[in-house]
């Protein structure tokens, strides 16, 4: 198993800006836990499937029916930031 | 003994009968809150206004002629889980100042059963954390030792209750979350099979293993939080829709007839003299009282911690991944939208909560996946057969909850050594089992002041919690080890 890890490139795919400290201080400690999680290589897993849930899962339908749903004011009034009836966010497109 | 230190049945008996109200219980708690709050600090948000006006209203429902099983029950709620119109921090700095917009399903079902929501109880941030350290928003102290942790990350709600701030707690448990505060201090911490209690509204951390429990003063009591939470949930498409068994009323007397497995991998031995010794004895009472003790074997489950710190972290980075800055809870701008979820983030998180992040998303991650996350999924299975073979011996599993009592602040700095806490609790969970942790005994730990309480962790098969609540009844009722020692609370009575 590999035993390395990139946190700058890992800290840029989870969306968190770290200090040089914290990369410092996550890459031992991370790179800490890997060599522990390691020891799952000791089992012997060729011949078993993977298990995503332990309970029995089926598919859930409902009948495609309007039902109430959260207050669109109650809940944009969490917003950071609202523009009217939407999320208001950085621009995203260029002009 | 004060009012506010009688069990849950009892007060909910007292307040159906007219003997109290429910406002007088809630004015009692509030008052006892006030006074003990600042040295025990269980609650993030302590709810006056809302506890006062739910009383009321259970009163006049009692008044009504409704038979509320938990009327005028005071309720500590973790704060991970939503109740429309309060503060829902999730112990983060990124919630800090979030009002949950609807109330979640469990929550929901507690107070429709006449409990009173007292206030948000602390919790280890994004309830990743075995101490309630990692909470960013509060301590909260052992009320049995005030100098060590509660544990975690139910942390808040097992100091509430053992503190007499609230009767029953709420609690959730990914890895353990429920069962180490419980055996920390002196509770009952239950944590039922995967899927019979809703998580709409609880916060997500780990899907596949989140379950909410009650953690109580009494078998009975939790078993009376658990009928009133347990049940299918159209709003949660993985709770179970089969039906739940009513625990309260059936609780055993002995523990004939039933074998109870000692797990070869888990012998009490390891964890020193004293630990031993308590939990030789416990298992000798289990005995005393009619079970048939039988050897099982869990092989893999010694890589249970391994197997969970990677399938929860990689579940944590996927549903925390919602916390953007866009929809709720802070936000640092940037110069882009990308500088704003980066900062965003990077202030919003603790430590804790980022290198678990940090490990899921590697875990996930484009040529790790396989040798990761699916590894881990398999070990997942391997320690599940582990348990459904054992059970095909036994009725029930006996084994330690933690493997110490609980310990003092700033004792466990190093990330992995706070992992090795949850040894004992995670394969019950990566199996989705119900298990439990009920008081076993006291040790004072080395360098320790008084002694601290000690729980023995039952584990039953999947969907049986009755059987499983019933004999860690006769087991309370035949050693009664919690009523041996009261927080000690006199002294910091403000």
């Amino acid at each position: 198993m590999p035993d390395s890890i990139d946190i700058r490139y890992v800290a840029t795919l989870a969306r968190i800006a770290l200090t040089d400290d914290e990369v410092e201080v996550f890459g031992r400690q991370l790179g800490d836990l890997l060599g522990h999680v390691n020891a799952l290589a000791e089992l012997d897993t060729a011949s078993v499937s993977a298990t995503a849930q332990v309970i029995e899962s089926r598919n859930v339908l409902r009948e495609d029916r309007p039902a109430p749903c959260l207050d669109r004011e109650k809940v944009l009034a969490q917003a950071p930031q609202r523009q009217g009836a939407f999320f208001r966010v950085p621009r995203i497109i260029a002009e | 003994m004060e009012y506010i230190e009688k069990s849950a049945a009892q007060i909910a008996h007292d307040v159906r009968t007219r003997v109290r109200s429910a406002a007088e219980v809630t004015d009692a708690t509030l008052a006892h809150v006030e006074s003990v709050e600042g040295a025990v600090g269980a609650y993030l948000t302590v709810l006056a206004d809302s506890a006062r006006a739910h009383a009321a209203r259970v009163d006049e429902r009692v008044r009504n002629g409704e038979k509320l099983a938990l009327a005028g029950v005071p309720v500590a709620v973790k704060d991970n889980m939503c109740l429309d119109g309060s503060r829902t921090t999730c112990g983060s700095k990124i919630l800090e100042r979030w009002i949950a917009p609807y109330t979640a399903t469990a929550v929901a079902r507690m107070l429709e059963a006449g409990a009173v929501p007292i206030g948000k109880a602390n919790c280890d941030e994004f309830a990743m954390g075995s101490s309630c350290e990692n909470s960013a928003l509060g301590v909260t102290r052992n009320p049995y030792d005030l100098t060590r942790v509660p544990g975690g990350s139910s942390g808040g709600s097992a100091a509430a209750v053992a503190a007499y701030e609230a009767a029953l707690g709420m609690g959730s448990d990914t890895g353990g979350s429920i069962r180490e505060p419980g055996a920390f201090c002196n509770l009952v911490g239950f944590k039922p099979t995967y899927g019979r209690i809703s998580r709409y509204g609880l916060i997500a951390f780990a899907s596949s293993l989140d379950q909410i429990g009650p953690l109580a003063r009494t078998v009975e009591d939790a078993a009376l939080a658990y009928d009133a939470m347990a049940g299918f949930d159209p709003m949660d498409a993985t709770t179970v829709d089969r039906p739940v068994e009513a625990a309260a009323g059936a609780l055993r007397e002995d523990l004939r007839g039933l074998r109870v497995g000692m797990v070869r991998e888990f012998d009490s031995a390891a964890l020193g003299a004293a630990l031993d010794a308590l939990y030789r004895a416990a298992y000798r009472d289990l005995e005393r009282l009619g079970a048939e003790l039988v050897e099982v074997s869990l092989p893999t489950a010694a890589y249970g911690v391994a197997t969970y710190y990677l399938i929860a972290p990689a579940e944590c980075s996927s549903n925390l991944a919602r916390f953007d800055g866009v929809r709720y809870g802070l936000r640092v701008e940037g110069d882009d939208v990308r500088s704003m979820y980066d900062r965003t983030r990077a202030a919003g998180f603790g430590p804790e909560v980022k290198r678990r992040i940090l490990i899921g998303t590697h875990a996930l991650s484009s040529g790790y996946y396989d040798a990761y996350y699916v590894r881990a999924q398999k070990a997942r299975t391997l320690i599940a057969g582990d348990f459904e073979r054992a059970f095909a011996q036994c009725d029930l599993i006996a084994c330690p909850a933690a493997s110490c009592p609980a310990f003092e602040f700033g004792a466990k700095s190093d990330p992995y050594s706070m992992y090795l806490m949850d040894y004992y609790t995670i394969p019950m969970a990566l199996a989705g089992l119900p298990a439990l942790s009920v008081p076993c005994g006291w040790t004072t730990p080395e360098g320790g002041r008084v002694p601290m309480p000690v729980g023995l962790q039952l584990c039953a098969p999947l969907f049986a919690e009755k059987l499983l609540l019933g004999a860690a009844r006769a087991y309370e009722a035949a050693t009664g080890h919690a009523l041996a020692r009261r927080p000690e609370l006199e002294s910091v009575r403000a």
